[in-house]
């Protein structure tokens, strides 16, 4: 079956067909979420050295993964929808970018307190965690952009530059922050180091998969809203089922 | 198994469930907001229907 | 009719800003005045005690120089904006890289170069000893030049908008991180006895990367705000 590719790359057409794809993405997120937990939570065996906080980390690698994939996946579009001035893809970047900061946000959250009782302190500057929150600092300025711009056009390319600008200086950020880390000498919040027991990688990459799925469902979901915020003045919104009921 | 054993985390029951408790209410809130902006959208949408549907 | 070269516009371009700034000497010196307060207010928040300044020194000042040169980079564009300037710049034949490089380097001159020049006095306010004080004005001189092309992109990007410095600064601080990083941990080096060399190659480098693709950035950013 030949998929004409360009037919979705309108909003009007990818509307429809972002809910259908809704329920694929978020049954088996919820599905594989529980299943990661389970063996996460039952299978896995107590860590020697870290006992039980360290099952903190099947959320807490994941969700700082996800962080820098979707907020590369978030640039990615927007440079698209600012090469090829194609609305959706910009619509695609404003609809991932929370989604992307609330990842960062849990990454940090889950990083604090596994650090307490592990290290002793709420927050270890550890290169990681600090690059995490300059993470969350970068998705916080692009929806600031956005939300500061009136004209749509003007917000689309702008935060798509800021966007690309941004996934540039990430790799450049990371290495000063870990350089910064040795240097002083600071911690870095690690995992036993040796070898994972095989149901601890089970479990995070279920989990990790389950909240790819779940950020494509809840982005999804979120661009259905901004496309019909967008498109409000066109005629195929108007004679939506959902807007004429 | 013992559920009270499970519940206490060996002692770490604060951070484990605090870790997992929280990353729970974020995704739960953020599927409220999403739906709820699709919801304000619909009614603002049909607000702007209905209005131009008397002033035609 | 002057054959226009390159440099021919870029001293064109920072010598009209310069001449506009010194008709307006407040605002240079408002941002120096800021800079100078903000490193006095540290030793007031944190205590006298001078063991603890002296480690603090270096970054306390860094932290004023961010401070202080995001304060002034709406400025960068905000006037030739408001009189149209900008409009005819954009609609020029010169290349409005060199353009933007030439305003680049005049809002350098006017905030990041007197903060360098100023710092070694404030650096005796923290007890620091003289070659820390020389490398703190060689990392400056290194690094505010980087803080001032991050910034133009921002200030290209928020043109026009409410919100003006505070937004510029939440864009671009986290940018600017890494200059702060190598450039504090150049003077650090300095007491600590390791390679000052290093950080200060880093510094060297980025403002390389930076004066390479910020004027071509920027001059995008400023197309996208003006359309």
């Amino acid at each position: 079956m030949a998929i004409n590719w360009f037919k979705y790359s309108a909003p009007s057409t990818f509307y429809g067909l972002a809910g259908k794809l809704i329920p694929f993405f978020a049954w088996p997120a919820a599905a594989l979420f529980a299943f990661g937990l389970y063996i996460g939570f039952f299978v896995a065996p107590t860590d020697a050295t870290q006992s039980e906080a360290y099952r903190i980390i099947f959320l807490h690698v994941p969700a700082s993964i996800l962080s820098m994939f979707i907020y590369l996946i978030m640039a990615g579009y927007a440079a698209l929808g600012l090469i090829f001035n194609t609305r959706l893809s910009s619509m695609m970047a404003q609809a991932l970018a929370p989604t992307g900061a609330l990842f960062a946000f849990i990454s940090l959250w889950t990083g604090a307190l596994w650090g307490k009782p592990m290290w002793g302190a709420w927050w270890v500057w550890d290169a990681r965690l600090t690059s995490e929150l300059i993470l969350l600092f970068l998705y916080l300025g692009f929806i600031a952009l956005q939300a500061s711009i009136e004209d749509p056009r003007r917000a689309d390319r702008a935060s798509a530059l800021l966007a690309i600008v941004g996934s540039v200086n990430v790799p450049i950020i990371y290495f000063s922050v870990k350089w910064w880390n040795t240097l002083h000498q600071g911690s870095t919040i690690k995992f036993s180091g040796t070898s994972m027991h095989v149901a601890m990688q089970e479990a995070m990459f279920a989990v990790l998969v389950a909240c790819w799925l779940y950020a494509i469902a809840v982005s999804l979901a979120r661009v259905r809203s901004i496309i019909l915020e967008r498109e409000a003045n066109t005629q195929w919104v108007n004679e939506l089922k959902e807007v004429r009921s | 198994m013992n559920w009270s054993e499970f519940f206490a985390m060996n002692g770490y029951a604060f951070y484990v469930w605090g870790s997992y408790g929280v990353a729970l209410l974020v995704f739960a809130i953020e599927i409220a907001l999403v739906r709820n902006r699709r919801k304000q959208t619909l009614r603002t949408l049909r607000l702007m229907r209905d209005e131009m549907g008397e002033s035609a | 009719m002057k054959k226009s070269s390159l440099f021919g516009l870029l001293a064109l371009v920072i010598r009209r800003d310069l001449l506009l700034a010194m008709r307006r000497r407040a605002d240079v010196l408002t941002t120096l005045i800021f800079f100078v307060m903000v490193v006095s207010l540290f030793p007031l928040g944190v205590g006298p005690e001078m063991d603890m300044l002296r480690k603090m020194a270096s970054g306390v000042v860094w932290v004023a120089a961010l401070l202080a040169s995001m304060l002034s980079l709406p400025r960068m564009f905000s006037a030739d904006y408001a009189d149209g300037t900008l409009e005819q710049m954009l609609l020029a034949p010169q290349s409005l890289s060199v353009l933007v490089l030439g305003k680049i380097v005049a809002h350098w001159m006017l905030s990041g170069l007197p903060l360098a020049l100023i710092a070694p006095v404030l650096g005796l306010q923290f007890d620091m000893s003289a070659p820390a004080l020389w490398t703190l004005v060689l990392a400056l001189l290194l690094g505010t030049p980087v803080l001032s092309m991050i910034g133009a992109v921002g200030a290209a990007l928020t043109l026009g908008l409410r919100g003006g410095g505070v937004l510029v600064s939440l864009l671009v601080l986290p940018l600017c991180i890494p200059v702060l990083i190598f450039g504090a941990g150049a003077v650090e080096a300095v007491t600590s006895g390791m390679s000052v060399v290093s950080n200060l190659s880093f510094l060297g480098a980025f403002m390389l990367f930076a004066l390479v693709f910020t004027p071509f950035v920027a001059a995008q950013a400023l197309r996208i705000s003006m359309e």
